[in-house]
């Protein structure tokens, strides 16, 4: 257990408008802990995750993230140029739609090389090399790597995207419904190379997701969300096997068994 | 040493919502603690809250009152008001649970399923390997079952799995759910064994055993739950 949080959230709302986007959230993340944001669509856990990784700008409140040289740095206060650096090289975003994280039109192998130029890499030999090594691991065979994500699957993209986000060793990554719209055999190895990839490398990451069973395998602790307030946070155990609040106990025995 | 788990006065109901806000009593002001090297087990009929207790203990359920003492990493740890992270901690060195059943992940191997826990805790993959393969093997596994995902197992297979991840570590404290209730007579003699060694090297067990043979074999004092029972109390 290291002393020092990763991520340090205190008050962030969001308003469009009157209308409440999400309100007053606060919280901190630790290095290696994958925490969810569960709730029904329009419950504001999309809004929170954009304002986390500084997509959106929030009304109020702070969002502080530990940098390399173990500063704490104001997200909202840093220059455009050194957030799109963090977002390029610390942190990882994973969309829900492959196509809005993937660059379509090109190569699978230079999908993944971006990503290392974009940290100084220059040597195409080790660029490739590299972007093979991490196809086998997201289980796309190299004989793939001159193809275009066009060319691929839905659950193949996903993981192309998760390769993609994962090749400069970020210590963050942020996934919007990462298993959404692929079928559930597809899910599953989605879900179990994830679960590894985060074990292994020692990740933290913020996952957005509406299923539980997801929310379940992947995160340490969770929060549920209504009408964009966070009403219940623990232990995802203990959310899900003891759930306190009204709206978490009508989600919990909603969920269909096979 | 500190004894290794202490539980005082907890309160335990459930309010259920969705069914106009009923409030369900499980357990009332339960007290007791479990020594070094001792096997304690919860005794009393079905839905009288021994589940719950175990539960609670390992923090999957809340509790409404009072403390759960664990002496973790020299220092004590109440259970019932720790943050996530502390449980989880707790859980990685010091707090071993063997559920009724197997929670299975798809695609991951029963070998690897039951290795994960020394993994967890920085152990080589490899030697972890081979501890999990001596515990497969003592519990009857068939090898040529190791390297698929226990989904598609008996019951009795998934339970023998679940034993070997929930003894392979050298947790202070292991809770036990009924851990040999499907399984045959030579497999349950093996467990015995393997709860009688854990209390050889200083482990505080407390489990839930309704076979009778099997509780005889390692209880050293049975905790009938029925007094904490809020049923009984109002009778």
């Amino acid at each position: 257990m290291t002393d020092t949080p990763l991520l340090k959230v205190s008050g962030v709302s969001k308003f469009y408008g009157s209308r409440i986007g999400c309100k007053d959230v606060s919280f901190e993340l630790w290095p290696g802990e994958v925490l969810a944001i569960v709730g029904e669509s329009g419950s504001g856990k999309t809004t929170l995750l954009n304002c986390l990784s500084t997509r959106l700008m929030p009304t109020t409140g702070s969002v502080e993230y530990r940098m390399r040289d173990g500063n704490f740095r104001d997200l909202y206060h840093m220059s455009e140029a050194e957030r799109r650096f963090l977002m390029r090289t610390d942190w990882g975003f994973v969309h829900q739609n492959p196509a809005d994280g993937l660059r379509m039109t090109v190569s699978a192998g230079a999908n993944v090389g971006e990503r290392l130029m974009a940290v100084g890499d220059r040597h195409y030999g080790n660029i490739r090399a590299t972007a093979n090594d991490w196809l086998t691991r997201v289980e796309i065979g190299t004989d793939r790597i001159d193809d275009q994500p066009r060319a691929f699957s839905g659950g193949m993209r996903q993981r192309l995207q998760i390769a993609r986000n994962l090749v400069t060793s970020p210590r963050l990554v942020f996934m919007d419904e990462p298993t959404g719209g692929l079928d559930v055999s597809v899910q599953a190895r989605l879900l179990d190379l994830v679960r590894g990839l985060v074990n292994d490398l020692g990740l933290s990451a913020i996952v957005v997701t509406h299923d539980l069973a997801v929310a379940r395998l992947l995160s340490h602790r969770m929060m549920v969300m209504k009408d964009g307030h966070v009403i219940e946070h623990g232990l995802t155990d203990r959310v899900l096997d003891d759930p306190r609040e009204p709206y978490t106990q009508l989600l919990v025995s909603s969920i269909l068994q096979v | 040493m500190a004894t290794p788990l202490v539980v005082s006065e907890v309160f335990k109901s459930f309010t259920m919502h969705l069914r106009d806000g009923i409030k369900l009593p499980v357990v009332n002001d339960v007290s007791f603690s479990v020594a070094s090297g001792e096997c304690v087990v919860l005794g009393g009929p079905s839905g009288i809250g021994k589940s719950s207790i175990l539960k609670m203990l390992y923090g999957n359920y809340a509790v409404d009152a009072g403390q759960i003492l664990v002496s973790h990493k020299d220092r004590l740890v109440d259970i019932a008001s720790a943050d996530p992270r502390t449980i989880i901690d707790v859980r990685r060195h010091t707090l071993g649970y063997v559920s009724q059943f197997l929670r299975t992940v798809p695609r991951v191997a029963a070998l690897d399923v039951v290795a994960e826990p020394l993994v967890a805790r920085g152990i080589q993959a490899p030697e972890a390997k081979e501890k999990a393969s001596d515990l497969l093997a003592r519990l009857n596994l068939p090898r040529e079952l190791w390297s698929l995902p226990p989904a598609t197992f008996s019951g009795g297979e998934q339970q023998r799995v679940n034993i070997a991840r929930g003894f392979i570590t050298s947790h202070s404290i292991l809770l036990l759910d009924e851990p040999t209730a499907s399984l045959d007579a030579v497999n349950r003699r093996v467990v015995v064994d393997m709860i009688a060694e854990k209390k050889r090297e200083g482990v505080a067990l407390l489990g839930i055993f309704h076979d009778e043979e099997v509780r005889e074999a390692v209880a050293d004092r049975i905790l009938d739950v029925t007094r904490f029972s809020p049923r009984k109390a109002a009778a």
